[in-house]
């Protein structure tokens, strides 16, 4: 039966865009949430949106459960494969189609790297504002089911508030057009649902995105506080002046002397949290604010503040943060990362809450995180090779999760609930909202073949 | 028509209904709130009040029913406000009836729409269960995003009962430039060069006699400069200020321009393509607004129905009708129900308990 699917894939590509081989299909078995692998019996690279479209049809007609693919960044398992079914790699539809610039709207396909956009429209002074941390390699497609967000979607909001037309492939092999260029609409969110799906509802092929005047200035404060729970204070005196940074973000001490050692930016290795408060847009309005930050964090206990006097010094503490994950690999031989969300107002409590749950199973975790809207990023550090090690991790990082939930927040902020978090949907929602989930995923895709086992709890799946 | 007061009286209601539900909030979008046939109404304009509001988070949460002017008060008190600028506000306009429209003001220019500040929803089904989407904090992705599916879906998936919504510090001073370009050629031009300055705009609006209008939102003390820095753009420019700013603005959100008898329909449209539909209407007893730097047109209408979709199909607009006689509201291409609607449709409301699409 597979290999009468495979001989028809045959037909429609050619030899090097099917991977059977074992060594070839390795580097497919996991994606950035590495505690989790499975070998897909086949992976395809489309070149052409005509393919994705066929390659789903003939998934439709074999039942053949499929996993659309970007750069494997996800960090919640997203693109982890199924064993009975194939990846779909969309690197190759890599493709901007448009960049209007007198209407401000990028078109392009979804293995397009999100960068590569900002790059694409920089010279006409426009840019795309979601900016993951991986937003050198992510691709828009992933980011489009994932809804991704990134340190400065604190002002300007997820890929979701970026995305104003998609056309996509459904499971049934069905191609619709979501949306439009226009900011407005007038009917039902079409392209709200599709994006943040995981992948249940098909696969999107071209994204209408909105691009962005590049702002005029930036101010790029770093701030270190003997403890976290100052730098917590801190943001909440931010927040509640009327300040709207573009970005605010906190790093414990163990990942500051993690990143420091990264990328030898000044960061200072002693302090107990370091933040950073990024103001951004029209100079004359950047200035006025950035003197009212200037005097809500000298009141806030911080040691030692300086502000980045030019690009150089900015890029270097961006590239400190965004380089945070990259960093916590070098001293830990693998890790979960968590992103669970409450109430600012209760950060404070979270993290001491975080702090005594990591000394409880004796397992380290070290925190960075999107201050600014309560997107904690706990990383459960651990030894792979140890025994039972990677059982605790998972223990300590489903408690934080739920200790979120409890806190009035959510399981996860930006990076999806994937097949690392599919068992916390029932703390978070009803049976009826699951059920309400499930009835539609049932109608786009009854066979359930599209990003299988991804979302819901494992007795709640629908099954082929 | 049944009026409910709270969650549960509308579970009930929904279980008496036995004609497929039209649901009404303030009862301001007349071509939407107004039963045209035998359906049952369900009337939420007593479903309301504030269940929470935690200004240090940013976040509220109220019943659909409650009052736009209800909301905006109690922000206001603490220095905050709903940055969409939401529309029809002073006629009695609810939050509810607002989402499940979609309407924003010119205001969503500079941050977004309704769709972007709307956290979390709790619905009644067509089973009268209640169901929940989204959460109570800035930032979540769990799960499907519900919330935005129901915006602007007219009650047509569910009646929605509950909405959280986040906030932001309200702008502590407003002022407008504005420009007379002559013509619409010209404003659109003008404006989509505005599109692209580095000046933070708060809304983008132009008309069709050439008139366009800028406006800035923020700190008092550096407003000055920047509304002249704004004005250097472009010569003959005028800078508006103080209340007569706030009553132009408050003119164009409210519909006050609307001549009466007139319908009242929302476009979504690219500026390239204004100029087209305004000289399509030119000859017809019309009005037009172009706001959100010209993503939308606001058209004041007084012929038929079918006149108006024939004109925005041979476009390839589609429109939907928000004041006016309560016929079908899809106009244009927005009257075609796409594969991908219709599977939300059987998803959310298998046994037709409310509305067709």
């Amino acid at each position: 039966m597979f290999s009468d699917f495979v001989d028809e894939l045959s037909k429609m590509l050619t030899r090097d865009q099917i991977l059977t081989a074992k060594s070839e299909l390795i580097p497919y078995e996991s994606d950035g949430l590495t505690a989790f692998k499975a070998l897909p019996r086949a992976v395809v690279l489309p070149e052409q949106q005509s393919e994705v479209v066929d390659i789903v049809q003939l998934c439709h007609r074999y039942s053949v459960p499929f996993v659309a693919r970007g750069s494997g960044t996800s960090l919640s398992g997203g693109s982890l494969p199924n064993t009975d079914g194939i990846v779909i790699g969309l690197n190759r539809l890599n493709r901007i189609l448009s960049l209007d610039i007198e209407q401000r709207i990028a078109v392009v396909e979804s293995g397009v790297i999100n960068k590569n956009v900002s790059d694409a429209a920089r010279s006409y002074g426009l840019y795309y504002a979601p900016d993951p941390s991986s937003q050198g390699v992510c691709t828009i497609g992933g980011n489009v089911a994932f809804n991704s967000g990134g340190a400065h979607c604190l002002k300007y909001g997820m890929t979701s508030n970026h995305v104003m037309g998609i056309k996509a492939v459904l499971p049934d092999g069905n191609l619709v057009e979501l949306g439009g260029s226009s900011l407005e609409n007038v009917g039902p969110d079409l392209v709200g649902l599709f994006v943040g799906s995981e992948g249940l509802l098909g696969i999107a092929l071209e994204i209408t995105l909105r691009l962005l005047p590049i702002p005029e200035a930036y101010r790029t404060v770093l701030a270190a506080y003997p403890s976290m729970e100052l730098a917590g204070d801190a943001v909440a005196a931010i927040v509640a002046s009327g300040l709207l940074p573009g970005a605010m973000e906190i790093m414990d001490n163990l990942t500051v002397r993690a990143v420091e050692e990264f990328v030898n930016g000044g960061y200072p290795i002693d302090a107990g949290a370091v933040l950073i408060v990024e103001l951004e847009g029209e100079s004359s309005a950047v200035e006025e604010e950035f003197v009212n930050l200037q005097e809500i964090v000298s009141k806030s206990g911080a040691y030692n503040v300086r502000s980045a006097r030019n690009e150089i010094e900015r890029s270097l503490i961006w590239k400190g943060r965004k380089g945070a994950f990259g960093a916590l690999g070098k001293i830990s031989p693998a890790y979960i990362v968590q992103d669970g969300v409450v109430p600012r107002n209760q950060l404070g409590a979270a993290l001491a809450e975080i702090d005594s749950l990591s000394q409880e199973y004796g397992v380290r975790v070290a925190n960075v995180f999107h201050a600014g809207d309560g997107n904690l990023h706990p990383n459960v550090l651990f030894d792979n090779k140890e025994d039972g090690m990677l059982e605790k991790a998972e223990a300590v990082a489903s408690e934080i999760v739920k200790m979120c939930v409890r806190r009035g927040g959510a399981i996860t902020g930006e990076h999806g609930v994937g097949m690392e978090k599919r068992h916390l949907m029932t703390d978070m929602f009803s049976d009826q909202d699951i059920n309400q989930m499930l009835k539609l995923t049932n109608e786009f895709d009854p066979k359930g073949i599209a990003n299988a086992g991804k979302m819901f709890p494992v007795d709640r799946l629908p099954g082929i | 028509m049944l009026e409910p007061k709270s969650v549960s009286e509308v579970q009930e209601a929904v279980n008496t209904a036995s004609t497929p539900m039209l649901i009404r909030g303030g009862g301001t979008k007349t071509a939407l709130s107004t039963s045209s046939a035998n359906g049952t109404v369900i009337d939420l304009s007593n479903l309301s009040g504030i269940l929470e509001y935690r200004p240090e988070e940013f976040i509220f949460t109220a019943l659909s029913g409650t009052s736009l002017k209800d909301i905006t008060e109690m922000l206001v008190e603490n220095g905050q406000w709903l940055p969409f600028d939401p529309p029809m506000a002073n006629i009695g306009s609810t939050i509810g009836g607002t989402l499940a429209t979609g309407l924003s003001g010119p205001g969503c220019y500079r941050f977004g729409g309704a769709r972007d500040f709307v956290l979390g929803l709790e619905w009644v089904s067509g089973a009268g269960e209640i169901i929940s989407g989204g959460a109570k904090v800035v930032k979540n992705v769990a799960g499907f995003d519900f919330p935005k599916l129901m915006i602007g879906s007219l009650g047509r998936f569910g009646i929605i009962s509950e909405i959280t919504l986040k906030v932001f510090p309200n702008m502590n001073s407003f002022g407008t430039v504005e420009w007379d370009c002559g013509d619409i050629d010209d404003a659109v031009d003008f404006v989509k060069e505005m599109t692209r300055t580095p000046i933070d705009l708060f809304a983008l609006d132009l008309e069709s006699n050439g008139i366009v209008r800028a406006r800035l939102g923020g700190l008092s003390t550096t407003l000055n400069n920047r509304l002249e820095r704004l004005s250097e753009y472009r010569d003959g420019a005028k800078i508006i200020l103080g209340d007569v700013e706030l009553d132009l603005w408050e003119h164009i959100r409210e519909f006050l321009w609307l001549p009466d008898d007139y319908s009242l329909i929302k476009v979504p449209i690219m500026p390239n393509l204004i100029p087209q539909l305004d000289k399509c209407l030119t000859n017809s007893k019309s009005h037009r607004k172009y706001s959100v730097g010209g993503n939308v047109a606001w058209i004041g209408w007084s012929g038929t129905t079918q006149e108006i979709d024939t004109i925005l199909s041979g476009l390839g607009l589609g429109g939907l009708l928000i004041i006016g006689s309560p016929e079908t509201p899809w106009l244009g291409t927005s009257s075609t129900i796409s594969i991908f609607a219709d599977k939300v449709k059987s998803a959310f409301d298998p046994e037709g308990r409310f509305l067709p699409l």
